[in-house]
């Protein structure tokens, strides 16, 4: 399960809703081990793209640093879909890269309604989970 | 001296757990090389073929090694080579 705060919740859905039509990405960062999503790193996708993010990888070499630094991990790895359902895509399973981390999904295909979702990737294998937001 | 090269998570079940192994060669294709005598199987994770693999980043000191020589840019005592998981995907 996913347990979010609310405020961190609404962060990576602003962002989606912001960037849209392009896919949005981003990072949250929590204690090593504590799997507590706590600090909110919106990324860059160096792909700036409506199907495909990446993110830039001197970006992702700083952030990953500091990090490791601070004795975080990649609690929260987000990005959105903005035409599909909120749902790993073949390519989201091969880059997944991260076993620690959950990979929340949103999607922004609905001008109303965004869709969040969370998922576990092991090799290759897709897990949703529940997704608790604390008030 | 050596080159230091820093595993990430996902890569530790080659390295018994380490975050950071040691090792030597000219270019980063023979660090690969000799890192795999030690630690079999790390190298084809990494490299396809002739390439880096598109799943992997893998960078020299502060540079990501795809814009300086790839699997031919120079290495020495005192390096660090870091590796990460590439974070990407999308709908397509």
């Amino acid at each position: 399960m996913l347990t979010i705060s609310r405020a961190l919740y609404e962060k990576i859905t602003e962002h989606a809703r912001r960037d849209h039509p392009d896919e949005a990405c981003g990072v949250i960062a929590g204690p090593a081990g504590s799997d507590s999503p706590v600090r909110y790193i919106p990324m860059l996708n160096a792909a700036r793209s409506p199907t495909f993010y990446e993110f830039d990888s001197h970006e992702l070499l700083r952030v990953w640093r500091e990090m490791d630094d601070n004795d975080e991990e990649a609690v929260v790895i987000y990005h959105s879909h903005t035409a599909t359902e909120a749902y790993p895509s073949r390519t989201d399973i091969s880059y997944a890269g991260e076993p620690q981390a959950h990979y929340v999904l949103v999607s922004t295909r609905d001008e109303t309604e965004t869709e969040f979702r969370s998922y576990r990737i092991l090799d290759g294998v897709v897990t949703e989970e529940p997704v608790a937001i604390k008030e | 001296m050596a080159i230091e090269v820093r595993i990430p998570t996902i890569l530790r079940t080659y390295t018994g757990g380490a975050k950071a192994v040691e090792g030597s060669g000219a270019t980063l294709d023979e660090l690969l090389n000799n890192l795999d005598a030690a630690h079999g199987g790390l190298r084809d994770r990494l490299v396809d073929g002739e390439k880096l693999r598109r799943f992997v980043n893998v960078y020299l000191n502060d540079e990501d090694v795809r814009f300086l020589g790839g699997l031919e840019t120079p290495v020495k005592d005192g390096d660090t080579v870091t590796v990460l998981p590439a974070v990407a995907g999308g709908a397509r």
